[in-house]
């Protein structure tokens, strides 16, 4: 982060990095199943940061945008035909297209009202997933071989995500960190103020749910390729929910936390599982704890504890 | 958990083997998904505990070999089914699937398992196609059924009895729509008339809107496919509308299984649903599973419970067969394929077709009162050697497109 002080986050992002790098190597087969599927929902968290983190907006749609990406892609090469490339390049056109007219009805909004609304836009898109079954399947969802044959093991997808996903999030924190970015963090922070500085606050808005929405579709589009499975549970509420709580246990506003957030939940997820039945209460108990004693979030508390130290 | 590790480390002793050894020892791995949270957790539990009952009866081992049994939860959600079901295969080296209990559950698990080859036994997964159009070959349906192979009968009795005109209330999804379709082609096929069909999203509170309109349609009986907490509603709905008594009740089998009746009074007396299981039959192998399962968990046995249970004495008694090999993946599918099943609670012997899934003699039944004040589902009909094709030819009707809410196979 760069008011963080340059050297220290920039360590831990190049760590973090080697770190990724690394996992296939040590790791077995299916470990790195989960090292990949901990990727994929990094980037949604990411995706959902910029908007909570930098524009103040928290959204509860992202899930249905990163889905409709995942539902377009398996579409493509399952029913249509397609090559999986072309399919996840529609599928982050739709997420997009998508994006653009949830932004369009939301930007105007704020606080509660831009939660509700985008909540209510993903259960629309949930509802059309569920109901419309000549051609999403329904219930049962799409499902077949979608993987391109380059990229059938384990590892050699694995790196694919990884080079993907890193190259998304690069974009991001460009996009944050230009001037672009910090008329965001501005309107965050006094919308009033940006508005009389002659700042068209609607369409900065528009523009980040945009950008944020297509990130979430590539984020979509790699999880077709990895899941080679969709139905509505992918676009359900739930999964916009979970998005933000990897965004929120990283720490909100600092992007990078979405990797930390989705690594921590989804190997919470896997090991608890395996011990116990009631992991759902575990994972809740995890999150009222992390919410009183650090609500800041993982990297949030850590980089405050950095700065109360210098 | 200490099993766990130790089961890990004679798992790295036995690395340094030949295969072959390997193949004859240690235990028989299967990985067992049931939906232990989420809206259908009753019957996983349920699923979980006739598996369990039905491998300690044989103290947990077959043909000499101990049975490791990892159990999962499916949290009734597909992505997590798939998720574990990778564990259970690249993880826990499982030799075998068995379980999920939600269609599309058991359809992701496919999905992956079609890559994998791992043999996969779903004794309640139902999607008609997984064994007809979109079949694979190691998943095979044991001691299961697919969506649409009951109710044939179920549409063949109503027309028996004189029944011209019927209205069908179901869940909107495919499950309902594959019952709802064997009964209506089946129906209209032999003269019969669907007047309407109603179709209602899953978990719905209210159905007196359907209510309302099914009093007034004239039909001479109303058909009703329902699961879980719907069918507990929609039977009550039913009788407290006042149709109870005027209207005949017909239903799928799982709107009178008995994980919906068994908490409820007088208003399901009477319902007629057809199903391979009754557990209210008078032959005594069927019986003395039912008191060994009252005896053992308080309760009368849901389908769910006797299709796990009858499922892993299927699977078993092939593994028997073969000296408990599951390293050889084909080898267990095609002996499974050729096994009878002869023991089972359904006091009769039952094979599979050639497509996987099972030909049974199916049962008309009627909710009545037991000796006990219970209520249950007896028989009072049978139709023997039903297949999932009932009397068409097989390739002709696989040419026919899946039932949908769009294609219930009505002739008019």
């Amino acid at each position: 982060m760069p008011r963080a002080g340059p050297s220290l986050p920039r360590l831990g992002v190049a760590l973090g990095v080697l770190l990724f790098a690394a996992l296939p190597l040590v790791l077995p087969t299916y470990q790195v199943s989960v090292a990949t599927r901990i990727l994929v929902f990094s980037l949604l968290a990411v995706s959902i940061d910029v908007l909570a983190g930098y524009t103040g907006r928290t959204p509860l749609g992202h899930g249905a945008i990163f889905g409709v990406s995942t539902y377009v892609t398996i579409y493509w090469v399952t029913v249509a035909g397609g090559s999986p490339w072309a399919g996840m390049a529609l599928g982050v056109l739709a997420a997009t297209g998508l994006a653009a007219v949830f932004a369009l009805l939301a930007v105007r909004t704020s606080g509660v009202y831009f939660l509700l609304l985008t909540l209510a836009l993903g259960m629309v898109v949930w509802g059309v997933c569920l109901r419309w079954s000549t051609v999403t399947g329904g219930e049962n969802g799409l499902r077949g071989s979608v993987r391109p044959a380059a990229l059938a093991s384990q590892v050699s997808f694995y790196y694919a995500v990884l080079a993907l996903v890193l190259a998304a999030t690069f974009l991001v924190w460009r996009l944050v960190r230009s001037p672009f970015g910090l008329t965001l963090r501005g309107i965050r922070d006094s919308e009033s103020r940006m508005r009389a500085l002659g700042y068209n606050v609607p369409l900065h808005l528009f523009i980040a749910f945009t950008l944020s929405g297509m990130a979430a579709g590539v984020a979509g589009a790699a999880y077709a390729l990895f899941n080679e499975f969709v139905s509505p549970t992918t676009v359900s509420l739930a999964q916009s929910v979970q998005g933000l709580l990897m965004a929120i246990v990283g720490g909100v506003g600092t992007l990078f936390g979405g990797f930390i957030g989705a690594a921590a939940i989804i190997v919470l997820e896997n090991t608890v599982s395996f011990y116990t039945e009631r992991w759902q209460t575990v994972m809740g108990l995890m999150f009222v704890l992390l919410m009183i004693f650090a609500p800041e979030g993982v990297i949030g508390r850590g980089l405050a504890l950095l700065r109360r130290r210098r | 958990m200490l099993r766990r590790h130790l089961l890990g480390a004679a798992a790295i002793g036995t690395l340094a083997r030949p295969a072959l050894l390997r193949a004859q020892e240690g235990p028989i791995r299967i990985g067992l998904m049931a939906p232990l949270t989420g809206v259908v957790a009753s019957g996983g539990r349920e699923m979980v505990d006739d598996f369990n009952w039905y491998l300690s009866q044989r103290n947990n081992e077959i043909a000499g070999r101990k049975v490791e049994v990892m159990v999962e939860d499916d949290g009734s959600n597909p992505d997590t089914a798939l998720q574990k079901a990778r564990r259970l295969v690249e993880q826990g080296r499982a030799g075998l699937l068995f379980g999920n209990l939600l269609a599309n559950t058991g359809l992701a698990v496919a999905n992956y398992v079609k890559g994998t080859g791992t043999p996969y036994f779903i004794p309640i997964i139902a999607a008609d196609d997984l064994t007809q159009r979109g079949r694979i070959k190691n998943v095979v349906r044991v001691a299961g059924y697919s969506a649409s192979q009951t109710t044939r009968p179920l549409a063949d009795w109503a027309l028996k009895q004189g029944y011209r005109k019927i209205a069908t209330v179901s869940q909107d999804y495919a499950f309902g729509h594959e019952q709802c379709g064997g009964l209506a082609q089946t129906f209209t096929e032999g003269g019969g008339q669907i007047a309407a069909q109603f179709w209602h999203p899953i978990n719905t509170a209210d159905f007196s809107p359907y209510l309302g309109q099914l009093a007034n349609s004239g039909v001479d009986a109303i058909f009703t496919m329902q699961t879980g907490a719907d069918g507990t509603r929609f039977i009550q709905q039913y009788a407290s509308f006042g149709l109870k008594g005027q209207i005949p009740l017909l239903g799928s089998m799982n709107a009178t299984d008995q994980s919906v009746i068994r908490t409820m009074g007088p208003e399901v007396e009477g319902i007629v649903t057809a199903a391979h299981f009754a557990e209210g039959s008078d032959n005594p192998t069927v019986q003395a599973f039912v008191r060994g399962h009252v005896a053992r968990f308080g309760t009368i046995p849901s389908l769910y419970g006797f299709s796990m249970y009858s499922g892993a004495m299927w699977v078993a008694e092939a593994l028997e067969k073969i000296n408990g090999r599951t390293d050889d993946p084909n080898l267990l599918i095609d002996t499974v394929l050729k096994t009878d099943l002869v023991g089972s609670p359904l006091g009769r012997a039952v094979r599979l077709d050639d497509l996987g899934n099972p030909i049974y003699d199916i049962q008309i039944r009627k909710v009545v009162r037991n000796a006990e004040g219970k209520f249950w589902n007896a028989p009072m009909a049978s139709y023997p050697e039903v297949s999932q094709f009932w009397k068409y030819d097989q390739a002709t009707y696989l040419r026919q497109p899946p039932y949908s809410r769009n294609f219930q196979g009505i002739r008019r």
